[in-house]
């Protein structure tokens, strides 16, 4: 469904990928993994246009993404769940909600405000408070809805639990878990290992801007010498 | 002093107010969400007067004429946007002061060639011609009621689109993260355009709105053109409702003070000195303030940018 091959991406004074290559297949639960300043955001900025992809290609869905305008790729059925989430802060949350949000005609049970609200019962409570008013969990779920709202196919969350409290994180890991059990693709970034082997299908250890090794929950789960080389557990 | 000289110079002070506000309106925008200073918002004005000049005299009808010209002006605001501003976004501030300060000159003088040196005048029709009585024996000219009123038709309307339709939350939410915006799926390209179309539309009316008492005049965008900056500093820059409220402000504080601080003055000085400095300090006050407004809130009275 997204195919990464050998991108390359800088930023203006230094280059920070090095022929990334990675997919996602349809209905498949994807991570990437690696320690700060590896590449992973910058990956996730190429693939959503935000960031200039130098050399390599990018394709959706067997449709060429490479460089287009972030709105097109949007459109294209990729939801993003940025890191540091980046709510609106002078919206409400039901504008955050509805403002980007799109119902393609060819989606079966298409994402309302109901029921995002099942998903997080929480956010029920605060559809009237601005965005920036919100806890840093209540922010994460906020922006994990506004991605879903858009309908989309693929869903990126780059740190997904990142600062939030336990009890939180574990809402999060959840929801994923549901989406995933509805068919959705999702692609993560985070640092919960053992979570992530326990409900990501494969993964991707990212190294100084390329792809290291990947393999599946179980390769990962066996190979301690992988887990403490590449990312510190 | 009679209370109907008073209620008089505060419709006056409103009426300005009025025309500052839809001047204000698209500039706070356009400052807000795509952080453009564009010097040249005050020509687009003078372009939106001989559009309904131009407009009124062909069709034989002021109101037709408006309503011909606002269109007129949208297209021409999306035009000059994709033309000329779009390129000045990633730039600094500096660099849009002089590009759109050449932009100013370059309008001017296509005005020339196209109207002539010499300002249009606009005939009003009978039903805005003449006065209208108010309570307390006040009779004031209609068209200045019309002003009025159409600003304040204007100022609701701008408040629905902003606050409660999805336009109005992509354009509050491209003032916070436009980046974000466009990863969501919106072509924030287009949505620039439109806002910034939609701003000229309004700063041609203000122009349309003032030529039947002023004439369309070239270069008649520049002086109300620094009003309409100090009341968008003053609102808080991207706020709407900050830019209606600091506009009838500057407007009722401004045209007060040129009736009623010699007077005041006269009060405590002697006459010829009075004389001298009412109208250097009453031209001087709505700069006071926005120098108080920003001592006090840096951000304006309604930032628009943290809610
Ligand atoms: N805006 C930026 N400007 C310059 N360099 C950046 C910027 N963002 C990230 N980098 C650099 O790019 C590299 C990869 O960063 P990033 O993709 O954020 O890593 P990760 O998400 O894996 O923690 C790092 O060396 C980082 O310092
Ligand atoms: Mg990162």
């Amino acid at each position: 469904m997204l195919s990464v091959n050998s991108v390359e991406a800088s930023y203006e004074d230094s280059q920070a990928l090095f022929g990334m290559s990675f997919d996602v297949g349809t209905s498949e639960f994807v991570t990437l993994l690696g320690r700060n300043g590896m590449g992973k955001t910058t990956t996730i900025r190429s693939i959503m246009g935000i960031l200039p992809v130098t050399s390599g290609k990018i394709y959706f869905e067997e449709r060429e993404i490479t460089n287009l305008a972030s709105f097109r790729i949007a459109q294209a059925g990729i939801g993003l769940v940025p890191e540091g989430r980046q709510i609106f802060p002078n919206l409400t949350v039901r504008e955050n909600l509805i403002a980007t949000a799109v119902r393609p005609s060819d989606v079966k049970q298409a994402w309302t405000i109901d029921r995002i609200i099942e998903l997080f019962p929480i956010l029920y409570e605060r559809l009237n408070n601005m965005g920036g008013q919100l806890s840093g969990g209540e922010q994460q779920m906020l922006a994990i809805g506004r991605a879903l709202m858009t309908n989309p196919r693929l869903l990126i969350l780059d740190e997904a639990t990142e600062g939030l409290a336990p009890k939180v994180r574990s809402e999060i890991w959840s929801c994923l878990k549901t989406l995933r059990q509805e068919a959705q693709a999702i692609l993560v970034i985070d640092k919960n290992i053992e979570t992530l082997i326990e409900i990501a299908d494969r993964h991707y250890i990212v190294e100084k801007g390329s792809v290291v090794w990947s393999g599946t929950s179980t390769q990962l789960r066996e190979n301690k010498h992988l887990q403490k080389k590449y990312l510190g557990v | 002093m009679e209370i109907s000289f008073v209620v008089e110079q505060l419709l006056n002070g409103f009426q300005l107010g009025v025309l500052l506000f839809l001047l204000a309106a698209g500039l706070t925008l356009v400052f807000g969400i795509m952080d453009l200073v564009n010097l040249a918002h005050g020509s687009i004005y003078m372009i939106g007067a001989f559009f309904a000049a131009t407009m009124t005299l062909a069709l034989d009808s002021f109101i037709l004429g408006i309503v011909i010209a606002l269109p007129m002006t949208l297209i021409l605001g999306m035009v000059l946007e994709v033309l000329a501003l779009r390129t000045l976004y990633a730039r600094g501030h500096m660099d849009q002061v002089l590009a759109t300060f050449g932009l100013i000159l370059f309008l001017n003088e296509l005005v020339r060639i196209i109207w002539g040196p010499a300002g249009l005048a606009i005939p009003l029709p009978l039903f805005l011609d003449g006065s209208v009585s108010l309570p307390l024996g006040i009779v004031y000219p209609t068209y200045r009621m019309f002003i009025i009123l159409i600003g304040i038709i204007v100022a609701l309307g701008l408040y629905y689109l902003v606050s409660k339709t999805r336009l109005g939350m992509l354009i509050r939410a491209g003032a916070s993260n436009r980046t974000m915006v466009g990863a969501l799926g919106i072509n924030i390209r287009f949505l620039f355009t439109a806002v910034f179309g939609l701003g000229a539309m309004l700063a041609g009316l203000a122009g349309m709105l003032i030529a039947p008492i002023n004439q369309a005049q070239i270069g008649m965008g520049e002086d109300i053109l620094i009003l309409a900056f100090v009341v968008i500093v003053i609102g808080g820059i991207g706020s709407i409702r900050g830019a209606f409220i600091a506009a009838i402000l500057a407007g009722v504080i401004d045209t007060m003070g040129r009736a009623f601080l010699d007077v005041l003055l006269l009060a405590l000085l002697p006459a010829n000195a009075a004389e001298a400095a009412g109208p250097a300090l009453s031209s001087m006050l709505i700069y006071f303030l926005m120098a108080v407004v920003l001592i006090f809130r840096p951000q304006g009275l309604f930032p628009a940018r943290n809610g």
